[in-house]
């Protein structure tokens, strides 16, 4: 077997060992109800982590307004949702969620993508964090309503949509939607990480997925090895837009009420994210799912230490960049545990 | 027909005329020896002939076919693939993997079968495994072809980056001062790697060089570039005995 595909194996195992063993967990009563809730945002967090880390690790671009991406298909498959909760079964319904989601959030950085990958460096960095908060912004202004006429729109409160006494209002402005239906559960939410797994891991393990790492390291010579720059670019920037927004589905079919709120999709949370891959290892999907994980868990875990809590957190942050990135430490990681890595997929000399 | 037909290519950047009328025909099989002094506008040239800039004037043919003003990528799918001065390799990615990429535009499957592993995906990745071995093989790498590039010693990041511009199968190869930062046993080595390149690719190369035992000895013709104006062109030894030569770019 390649030495490729095994490691591809490896991610898969550690993602359905910890399944199994979280199952176990929950079904033999050992989980608390608060860790049970912890279960699914982990699994939309890994989700846009590996997604970030397909943009900043694999295409080598900053980008900062990935929840942008997330929380447009969180509104997205949340609208549908809610409007089709009573015609459409659960079953299809939900993953008639998880396309429209993924479709629009693709859509939205095929768009994007077009002015923001003609930058560079920190300005790309800049204007992504600046699209992100634009996206919540406008969200949060936005009244959508569906009466038996179709479905009204306003830009000014939900008394202006005019609507008839059948109808219901689905985006309330800032109060965002309420009452969708939350199906998401850890297993879809395993599924929904897996996938993407698969999508990005053989991505890069294929024609296309060598152009864009090509690209990372030297646009020019990739340029004239006949490479399409601007194609492939927009290709990996599409496809890790796409990613998040499934994250987005995840999330938005979690909680009861989805506002485009900062506490959801504001830069701080897209920096979090940018966190778990820098941690993870840039270019390593395995580690962005293992910090995602751990990062994530770490400050509800700790919630007894109450304030000194996210002082061991920057600690635990802290720790986790010098065993990742410290060359010394590499090398004695590699010296002490062969070839088991969690650290930077490949090491620069 | 010659390989490379250009003829009066010029171009300005502000006032500066960095290349003038500038002419040059390669016949197929040829290794042709662009020299000058620093500055002259060789590397220019290169930039000029893979689209890197656009001619304000002149016309270049490749086999006949008109590509001037094309962009690079639409050069390097005609046939013309080059190195760089300044070594530029995918450092971060594996050996057999630079080679692949050069590969990549000439096997080919869809992004979906990418993503998936499906269809094509297995047959065409053995095929470029193979042919990118095979490559490896002829430059002495494929000891190494699972090194990152970045690790690799210079002489071999040199013909790493030859043999990536192999694997676009071009019709045409350009060297930009291949010698560059080599030591004498280094370009001795590069000079037989040229030699071998012609050998088993039966390839057209133009390359700048400052070297003059490398020009000399390999080169069977030359163009001398001075101040973006051609100065002397024809084969080597007569070149090279030119006094306006001798004079502005050898030294008396």
């Amino acid at each position: 077997m390649k030495k490729q595909t095994k490691d591809n194996l490896i991610t898969y195992g550690i993602v359905i060992g910890a399944f199994v063993l979280v199952q176990l967990l929950a079904n033999t009563g050992h989980l608390s109800s608060h860790m049970k809730g912890l279960l699914v945002p982990v699994t939309y967090y890994a989700v846009i982590a590996v997604a970030l880390n397909l943009c900043v690790g694999i295409l080598g671009e900053l980008s900062i307004g990935h929840c942008g991406f997330m929380c447009v298909g969180a509104f997205s498959s949340a609208f549908f949702s809610k409007v089709t909760q009573d015609s459409i079964p659960t079953g299809p319904r939900f993953l008639l969620a998880f396309i429209i989601g993924i479709l629009v959030a693709a859509a939205f950085g095929f768009l994007i993508g077009i002015p923001v990958l003609r930058l560079k460096g920190d300005y790309l960095a800049i204007v992504t964090l600046a699209f992100g908060e634009i996206i919540k912004n406008v969200l949060a202004a936005f009244y959508v309503g569906v009466d038996s006429k179709g479905v009204h729109f306003s830009m000014k409160s939900a008394s202006d949509l005019g609507l008839l006494d059948d109808g219901k209002v689905i985006i309330n402005g800032a109060m965002g939607i309420t009452g969708s239906p939350q199906n998401s559960n850890f297993t879809i939410g395993i599924v929904v990480l897996l996938i993407s797994l698969f999508v990005v891991q053989n991505l890069i393990n294929s024609r296309q997925g060598r152009a864009i790492m090509a690209i990372r390291d030297n646009s020019i010579a990739a340029e004239a090895s006949g490479i399409n720059v601007t194609k492939y670019k927009m290709m990996a920037f599409t496809i890790s837009a796409a990613i998040a927004g499934a994250s987005g589905v995840l999330f938005s079919h979690n909680i009861s009420s989805v506002t485009a709120s900062s506490q959801y999709f504001g830069y701080n949370v897209s920096i979090l994210v940018l966190v778990y891959v820098v941690l993870g290892g840039i270019g390593n999907i395995r580690g962005s799912v293992i910090a995602a994980t751990i990062l994530y868990m770490l400050p509800e875990m700790l919630r007894f230490l109450n304030k000194y809590r996210m002082l061991i957190y920057s600690i635990v942050l802290i720790v986790m960049m010098i065993v990742n990135w410290s060359p010394k430490i590499i090398e004695w990681r590699k010296r002490t545990f062969g070839k088991i890595s969690i650290g930077r997929r490949k090491e620069t000399a | 027909m010659a390989l490379l037909e250009v003829n009066d290519l010029s171009i300005s950047f502000g006032g500066l005329r960095a290349v003038d009328d500038f002419d040059i025909t390669i016949e197929k099989g040829e290794l042709y020896g662009l020299i000058g002094p620093n500055g002259a506008g060789k590397t220019t040239v290169f930039n000029l002939l893979t689209g890197v800039y656009k001619p304000n004037e002149g016309i270049i043919r490749l086999d006949g076919e008109d590509i001037t003003r094309k962009s690079t990528i639409e050069i390097n799918h005609a046939g013309i693939a080059r190195t760089f001065q300044n070594i530029r390799l995918f450092k971060n990615m594996p050996v057999i993997d630079n080679v692949k990429v050069g590969l990549s535009e000439r096997y080919k499957y869809s992004a979906l079968e990418g993503i998936l592993h499906l269809g094509r995906y297995r047959k065409v990745e053995k095929e470029m495994d193979e042919e990118a071995t095979r490559l490896l093989k002829v430059f002495d790498l494929e000891g190494e072809k699972d090194t990152l590039a970045a690790n690799l010693p210079y002489g071999k990041q040199r013909k790493l980056e030859i043999a990536r511009a192999m694997a676009t199968n071009p019709k045409l190869l350009l060297l930009d001062e291949p010698a560059a930062g080599m030591n004498p046993n280094e370009t001795k080595e590069l000079m037989e790697t040229i030699a071998l390149v012609r050998k088993e690719f039966d390839m057209t190369i133009l390359l700048i060089e400052h070297d003059m035992k490398l020009v000399s000895g390999i080169c069977e013709k030359l163009t001398v570039l001075n101040f973006g104006r051609v100065l002397c062109q024809g084969d080597t030894k007569t070149v090279l005995s030119d006094p306006e030569v001798i004079k502005a770019y050898l030294g008396e």
